[in-house]
């Protein structure tokens, strides 16, 4: 087997959530061509992954892992995309991309990191943080409540939505076998909890649970599962599983149209 | 001219069509607003013996479709020029009047058709033969021809003849604007994608390439960001990539240019300018934006920035600075404005443009995307080659990973990227025409200028016998420019933008331009308007 590692340091805090996030991912590859395999990042503690994977990457800037990801598959549709984002950079910065590639139907799949809050600029709220979140830019609690970027993206035709836990090392290497199987914009949403800011370990361990995959196609099915949980921190059940996995014609599909059937000359002929 | 919705451009493309193939040399200003109907647009269509890069102040011919057209343009028309006008809208008592929309639908048509009409009793007027003008029109009205025809065949026989134009013996040329123009030569040199937000005056490029087969893809995404991060994104995958936007986009895709250097992707990025700043005057020209576009993206950075004067070096500049984004693994700026990219030119092809071979991995041993080379540039691998490419905005080490904690490795990829920048000034040093000089080369008055400011600056130099210095290539700055201000008294910026940006540059290189001629208006600058100026400075 290919060794999978780079000569980099491993910089993330020790019990960190990423390191499930990465062991189930080498795991989830293990049996991919990897030459047909390009990875892309954004910026924080997620995008490190960039650097610890021997693989073809394109490490972005904030909030830009997913366009990156889009014109790679536009190049060249052979390869499957990987994004690895997290909640700042793709439900803070870089939202409008993870809407469009949804509704586009972009054939990549999408890896996205939820810790709750901006961890390498050392604790700051994000789209999903929870309500009141005391960070360093809001001692006296967060004055917004967070979002469920899963009902966004069911709001936005995302053609398959599943969500699991960096705890569950397996459930996770499985579900990121289907989303890079999916065709069309598959994303897993990973719960995770930074264990430096927001330590939600025992609590998820405790409240997630995971769902038997059955009608998968059902629209009405899928967001009452995405909303059984609402990003609080309160004793409720927290489903992991496939919410939603649907057929649909991928993008790059119907955008890469344009056959050569005129020359430069001819049209130039034209002109005159 | 007439109101928007009347159809007067493609009129007045038409009639163009028509003189050029007369053998006349075309320009054609294409002048409208902020919106869809109503309002007021007209063409100003130059015909020549020679070629000519501007519009003339003064008119000869109004064609009015409504009344606004010549209440906004009977100031410049000369004392013997014609006005011919829409009988059914406009009352103006010097003119010929017809009544075109009455001829449209007495034939059947609709109304936009009434600008057959009035193509036709033009025609007529200036003593076009009437086969001539049919075989013009029907290459370019393939929609109800028998119509169109029945109505020009109408308005011709209504009008007299009044003057002749008469046939040169120059041979046709195609008319293209500076979108299209800067299109076909990125083809020639390999494009192979083209990304874009709409975007006015630069949303021509996206229009051309949707709608022909040229075999490039043209992708419209939700805002410049990923337009120009799906680009580089694109272009690491192998693909030739290109963007287009005007200043407002530009903004949005600085933080793009600043990943492209760092991560050394070629890119493509038309900027066509617009008056500013923010939003400005949209359907207008102007050259603010020179600072702004050498000073794009965070960092050290050195790009190529060239700035082409019509559609002949649109078409040239546009392939070739795509085989210079990729020989050098660079973003690369091709800065034009409103009056470049969609007023319409005669176009020369000068010099051949085709795809260049690009510096690429031997396929030997570990592959490094940064490899440490002389002259800074490394082969280049694609995803899909049995390599394993790592790409990356952060600073990093020969593999592409990134480096924090080294210190001299952070040095030494700073110092390839310079070596890059090095050979890149050496590039534009070598170039015949990154500096090109026009009008009276040996004249102690040189005016100095770039992009659409050339045009008129040439035409302007030539009445008065003076020296143009035109800056072709902005940056890396050609070193060729210090030969041709030797023996200069005199040097005069002629740019188009409040601040003298130009002269800014030339300062910081040690050349001070001593006068400036500035215009800020948002319309073009003419040759009778260098001229006067001039009279007054040298």
């Amino acid at each position: 087997m290919i060794n999978l590692n780079t000569t980099c340091k491993n910089t993330w805090c020790p019990a960190c959530g990423n390191f499930g996030i990465l062991a189930a991912f080498k795991k989830a590859i293990e049996n991919e061509d990897l030459n047909k395999i390009a990875i892309t990042a954004g910026i924080g503690c997620h995008a490190k992954i960039a650097d610890y994977l021997n693989i073809n990457s394109f490490y972005s800037l904030h909030g830009r892992s997913i366009p990156a990801a889009e014109g790679i598959k536009l190049a060249n549709p052979e390869m499957k995309v990987i994004v690895f984002t997290g909640d700042g950079d793709s439900l803070d910065e870089g939202i409008a991309h993870l809407i469009h590639a949804a509704k586009r139907n972009s054939d990549i799949t999408v890896i996205l990191h939820n810790n709750r809050l901006f961890a390498l600029t050392t604790g700051q709220f994000t789209a999903v943080s929870v309500e009141g979140f005391k960070g360093k830019s809001t001692p006296m609690g967060a004055p917004e409540s967070p979002l469920n970027p899963l009902e966004l993206l069911l709001a936005a035709n995302a053609t398959f939505i599943a969500r699991s836990y960096s705890g569950n090392i397996k459930h996770l290497e499985e579900t990121i076998k289907k989303a890079m199987d999916h065709k069309g914009f598959s994303i897993v949403e990973v719960l995770e909890p930074c264990v430096s800011f927001f330590n939600t370990s025992e609590y998820y361990n405790k409240n997630t649970y995971v769902l038997e995959d059955k009608n998968l196609d059902s629209r009405e099915e899928a967001l009452s599962k995405i909303k059984e949980w609402d990003y609080t921190m309160e004793d409720k059940k927290i489903p992991l599983g496939i919410f939603y996995d649907i057929k649909k014609e991928e993008y790059h599909k119907r955008a890469l149209i344009n056959k050569k059937e005129e020359t430069v000359e001819e049209i130039l002929l034209e002109l005159i | 001219g007439g109101q928007a919705g009347q159809g007067s451009r493609k009129a007045g493309l038409i009639i163009a069509k028509i003189l050029n193939s007369l053998g006349y040399r075309i320009f054609i200003y294409d002048d409208y607003q902020s919106l869809i109907k109503g309002g007021h647009s007209f063409s100003k269509i130059r015909a020549s013996e020679k070629k000519v890069l501007t519009q003339n102040k003064e008119i000869d011919f109004v064609l009015a479709l409504d009344q606004e057209t010549i209440d906004v343009n009977l100031i410049d028309l000369k004392e013997d020029g014609l006005v011919l006008f829409n009988s059914n809208r406009v009352n103006y008592e010097n003119g010929i009047g017809i009544d075109i929309e009455t001829i449209a639908k007495e034939e059947g048509g609709s109304s936009i058709m009434a600008n057959t009409a009035m193509i036709a009793a033009f025609a007529k007027l200036v003593r076009i033969d009437f086969e001539l003008f049919k075989k013009v029109f029907q290459k370019e009205i393939k929609r109800d021809l028998d119509v169109n025809l029945k109505i020009a065949e109408k308005a011709y026989a209504k009008v007299e003849e009044k003057i002749k134009i008469e046939k040169l013996n120059n041979k046709p040329l195609p008319l293209i604007t500076g979108n299209e123009a800067l299109s076909l030569g990125a083809i020639k040199a390999g494009l192979d994608i083209y990304y874009a937000y709409p975007m006015t005056p630069a949303t021509g490029i996206l229009h051309f390439l949707a709608n022909h087969k040229l075999g490039v893809n043209t992708i419209q995404l939700e805002n410049e960001i990923s337009v120009i991060i799906s680009a580089l994104g694109s272009a690491y995958a192998g693909k030739r990539s290109m963007v287009g936007t005007s200043g407002g986009g530009f903004a949005l895709m600085t933080e793009g240019i600043s990943m492209a250097a760092m991560a050394e992707i070629p890119v493509v990025i038309v900027n066509s300018q617009r008056p500013g700043p923010a939003t400005g005057v949209p359907t207008y020209s102007g050259q603010a934006d020179l600072n702004f576009t050498l000073n794009a993206g965070h960092g050290d950075i050195v790009k190529f920035t060239i700035a082409p004067k019509d559609a002949d070096e649109c078409y040239e500049w546009g392939g070739r600075i795509l085989n210079l984004a990729w020989k050098y693994q660079t973003p690369a700026v091709l800065l034009i404005d409103k009056e470049i990219s969609e007023s319409t030119f005669n176009l020369e092809v000068n010099k051949e443009i085709k795809k260049e071979d690009i510096l690429l991995w031997d396929k030997e041993g570990e592959y490094k995307r940064y490899e440490f080379t002389e002259n800074g540039v490394s082969p280049l691998a694609f995803p899909g080659d049995n390599a394993v490419v790592k790409t990356t905005s952060y600073e990093h080490d020969e593999y592409g990973l990134t480096v924090e904690e080294n210190e001299e490795q952070i040095v030494k990829m700073q110092e390839k990227r310079l070596r890059k920048f090095e050979a890149m000034k050496e590039e534009v040093d070598q170039m015949e025409d990154a500096v090109k000089v026009y009008g009276k080369k040996d004249s102690k008055n040189v005016l100095i200028t770039w992009g659409s400011s050339t045009g008129p600056s040439i035409e302007a130099a030539e009445d008065l016998d003076i020296k143009v210095v035109q800056i072709a290539v902005l940056e890396p700055f050609p070193d060729q420019i210090f030969n041709e201000i030797e023996e200069a008294e005199k040097i005069i910026c002629v740019e188009q933008n409040a601040l003298g940006q130009l002269a800014g540059l030339l300062a910081k290189n040690g050349i001070e331009a001593e006068e400036l001629i500035l215009k800020y208006s948002s319309r073009v600058i003419t040759k009778e308007e260098i001229k006067d100026l001039l009279k007054e400075i040298i």
